[in-house]
């Protein structure tokens, strides 16, 4: 597979398991014969802050971090970090969208409203964002923890990787007990993305 | 996929690193717990031939590994930039007697302070402690960097140092495998105080070789392999090294490079040489002006902090802007800093709840340390006031008891994790009770590093492999050093906690309270979580007194109501609190702060 740099930018909140979701990315596009590169800041983020994964894939990828606006892709599990990184999405750029709120710190405190019109704004910027409620398809998978699971299967429907690919990965990446429920709910993301 | 290709693997660069040193055949690995270190060590403990361990400090560390390293074995030690500081004391004397196996340090500096105090530039350590220093700029090259570390350390009788930052440890990049090779040297004791022993005598004799070796490995520097020029367009010219080279490399991809793959010494004439064969040269660094300053300081005509930012990380846009004058994509990216923040803040259920709320209670002056309870310093609890470097809380409590004079010990306390008490807590607090204190030292122990993501250390009864350990009795400790006051709390349980610190700090002598409760994280406490607390809307009269415990299971809605008051009378409200159910671990803080009873366990 021949191809120019393709930047995935995955954002969300700790503990909804974007480095899972940006390592199954990273890892499909390495099997893929790619070179990759992935970046994300740990650390801190597991106390509920904001996580962000760059992912970077193509013939020769230098910069582990995407380059300011230059983000082919957007993928949020949260819709407040969705709006929060939209900047970074380039023109003709692609978002998906959880709709999911988790509501920040000085939202549950009254201090600060969380923004009401999050999926215009989105929808500006790329009309035919993709936007689906992740927790209700994961537990209608069969679990709710697999809602960024359900979103990456959206994803995987903008970009050029099999789906068996896809799904090998994957099933590597969570535990063997979980694997099941996690590939249903992978399908079910991305035949909702597909309609 | 391409058929015939080696077989690569994606890796962070603390994977890769450990990768390296195993393939090097490193029998001896040791780090205390840093971001972002912390993984080099994880994944070296999961290779059966290597012996790796959490030491209770970096310095402690270092020695391990150096002792490993005299008797002949590979060894490495893992820090994070400020840990070099803890171990910088053995380091600049293990420069002179050097080792005979190998022993590389590596040291994780974090521009932009993701999870740090400072940004500090620990290049500076190996040209102050005339050691070599390698910098991959990607994880292959952590791999083959640590690899050639081994080799060097040997070759040169020193340690090497091998730097990299948050975004090479924690960046993901394809990496090829080798086999792991045995050292060759036998494992054995070697009297010789000449090396060994750094009386001033010996150390003068051992001092002129350090400059020897530093000349002999300029010259290696200057035919070094991971030295290299990547020509390109004569007319831009970009002398770069670690992460700040694929930024460079994205922002002008057509310019001329040198690469550099070593940081210390540095190759003059290389320079010289790369110099003559560019218009413009630009030196592209993250932090200091460490090889601008030093090419500057040959003569030539370089452009380097003039255009590059010294404070925080680099990133293509950054370069492009500094070298070009231009926005990356042709526009300017801003994002909008007025959206809600999702900071970091202490989980649903952690025990520092509780000991904070009743520390901004009580209104005493809190120096605190380096954890997660460092996040009790922000609004709403505000109840931390200080944060200097690991252990550093005790210590300052202490001279501010002492500056204050009578009344001090009632007015100021110290908090320190288990993790950090071990790290560098334990000599302040002798020092305490040696120089008669009479302050109160609050431990709180939750039996695990949690910032770092739940590493044992010597009081948590873990090892590395989550094998049994023995625990260090944090009391019997205290006690030891001749403090009589030492009392545990609950710090769940307000009330309990509450009237043993108004005790301790009327008290006339030295008192430690450990206030005991697991981190909400590990399995311990995960077994023990209660059902969740409810609000009774009935009662709650939107006072949002419990929003002050900073608990994220509790949220305030603003929705006009009525509620009823204990003497049966109806009121107005203008919202409510509520208990996220799947957040919320019964840990019943907000209960005990709610002035209307309104929070209750389920019946």
């Amino acid at each position: 597979m021949v191809m120019k740099v393709t930047n995935v930018l995955m954002a969300g909140v700790g503990g909804q398991g974007i480095i899972l979701a940006s390592g199954v990315l990273a890892k499909t596009a390495a099997a893929a014969g790619l070179d990759v590169k992935k970046s994300d800041v740990h650390g801190m983020a597991q106390r509920g802050g904001s996580v962000l994964s760059h992912v970077r894939f193509g013939d020769r990828v230098h910069s582990p971090l995407i380059p300011d606006g230059e983000t082919d892709i957007l993928m949020a599990a949260e819709l407040l970090e969705g709006l929060r990184w939209l900047p970074q999405v380039r023109s003709r750029g692609r978002v998906v969208l959880s709709t999911q709120r988790i509501l920040p710190p000085t939202v549950t405190r009254g201090e600060q409203a969380y923004p009401e019109d999050i999926l215009e704004k989105i929808k500006r910027r790329d009309p035919r964002a993709i936007h689906l409620d992740c927790l209700e398809i994961a537990q209608a998978a069969g679990d709710v923890r697999t809602a960024t699971v359900v979103l990456l299967g959206a994803l995987s429907t903008l970009l050029p990787f099999a789906q068996r690919k896809w799904i090998e990965l994957l099933e590597r990446e969570v535990p063997k007990k979980a694997a099941p429920v996690n590939l249903v709910a992978f399908r079910r993301g991305r035949e909702w993305a597909k309609g | 996929m391409g058929c015939g290709n080696p077989v690569k693997r994606l890796m962070a660069g603390n994977e890769a690193i450990a990768r390296g040193a195993w393939e090097a055949g490193c029998r001896v690995g040791t780090a205390y717990p840093g971001t972002p270190s912390t993984e080099i060590l994880q994944f070296l403990s999961e290779y059966p031939e290597v012996n790796a361990e959490w030491s209770p400090n970096e310095k402690v560390a270092l020695e391990v590994a150096a002792g490993a390293a005299m008797a002949g074995a590979r060894a490495l030690a893992a820090m994070k930039h400020v840990g070099l500081n803890v171990a910088a004391d053995p380091l600049f004397t293990l420069s002179y007697t050097g080792i005979r196996g190998g022993l590389v340090v590596i040291t994780a500096d974090d521009p932009e302070m993701h999870s740090s105090q400072n940004e500090q530039d620990n290049r500076h350590y190996a040209r102050a402690a005339k050691l070599p220093m390698l910098e991959p700029a990607d994880s292959e090259e952590a791999r083959r960097l640590v690899k050639l570390a081994f080799a060097l350390s040997e070759e040169y009788d020193c340690p090497v140092l091998v730097r990299t930052t948050t975004r090479i440890s924690h960046g993901e990049g394809l990496v090829e495998t080798e086999d792991r090779r045995e050292s060759p040297l036998e494992i054995k004791l070697e009297k010789n105080p000449a090396k060994w022993v750094m009386l001033p005598a010996y150390a003068r004799a051992r001092r002129p070789l350090v400059e020897a070796r530093m000349e002999k490995l300029v010259r290696l520097a200057e035919s070094f392999a991971e030295n290299r020029i990547e020509p390109g367009d004569r007319s831009l010219g970009i002398i770069t090294s670690g992460v700040a080279y694929q930024y460079a490399r994205e922002a002008f991809p057509e310019a001329s490079y040198l690469k550099l793959g070593m940081m210390w010494p540095l190759p003059s004439e290389l320079f010289r040489r790369f110099a003559g064969m560019v218009d413009r040269l630009y030196v592209v660094e993250e932090l200091d002006p460490f090889l601008e300053d030093w090419v500057r300081g040959l003569g030539i005509q370089v452009i380097g902090k003039a255009v590059i930012p010294t404070i925080g990380e680099l990133s293509p846009a950054l370069v492009r802007k500094g070298i070009s004058g231009k926005a990356a994509a042709g526009r300017p990216v801003t994002l909008d800093l007025s959206l809600p923040p999702r900071p970091p803040i202490l989980c649903a259920g952690c025990p520092y709840r509780g000991i904070f709320t009743v520390l901004r209670k009580l209104k005493v002056f809190v120096c605190g340390d380096i954890g997660c309870y460092t996040l009790a310093a922000p609004a709403p609890l505000s109840a931390l006031d200080t944060c200097l470097c690991m252990g550093a809380g005790i210590g300052q409590s202490f001279g501010m008891e002492k500056a204050l004079g009578e009344g001090g010990p009632r007015r100021v306390v110290s908090v320190i994790g288990d993790s950090t008490f071990f790290h560098s807590g334990v000599t302040p607090l002798m020092d305490m009770a040696y120089n008669h204190s009479r302050g109160t030292v609050i431990i709180l122990d939750n039996h695990t590093t949690a910032m770092t993501g739940r590493q044992g250390h010597p009081g948590s009864g873990y090892d590395i492999r989550g094998e049994a350990a023995p625990a260090v009795d944090i009391a019997k400790l205290a006690e030891a050093f001749g403090i009589r006051r030492v009392r545990v709390v609950d710090p769940c349980n307000l009330e309990e906690t509450e009237a043993v610190l108004r005790q301790e700090l009327a008290a006339e002598e030295l008192s430690v309270v450990i206030a005991r409760g697991p981190c909400i994280l590990i399995p311990e406490a995960r077994e023990a979580i209660k059902p969740a607390l409810r609000v009774n809307l009935k009662i709650c009269a939107g006072c949002r007194t419990c929003l002050q415990v900073a608990c994220p299971a509790i949220s305030y809605v603003r929705q006009a109501g009525e509620y009823r008051t204990r003497e049966g009378k109806v009121k107005k409200r203008k919202g409510y609190s509520q208990i996220d159910e799947r957040l919320c671990t019964g840990c019943a803080v907000c209960r005990q702060v709610c002035p209307f009873a309104a929070h209750r366990e389920p019946s």
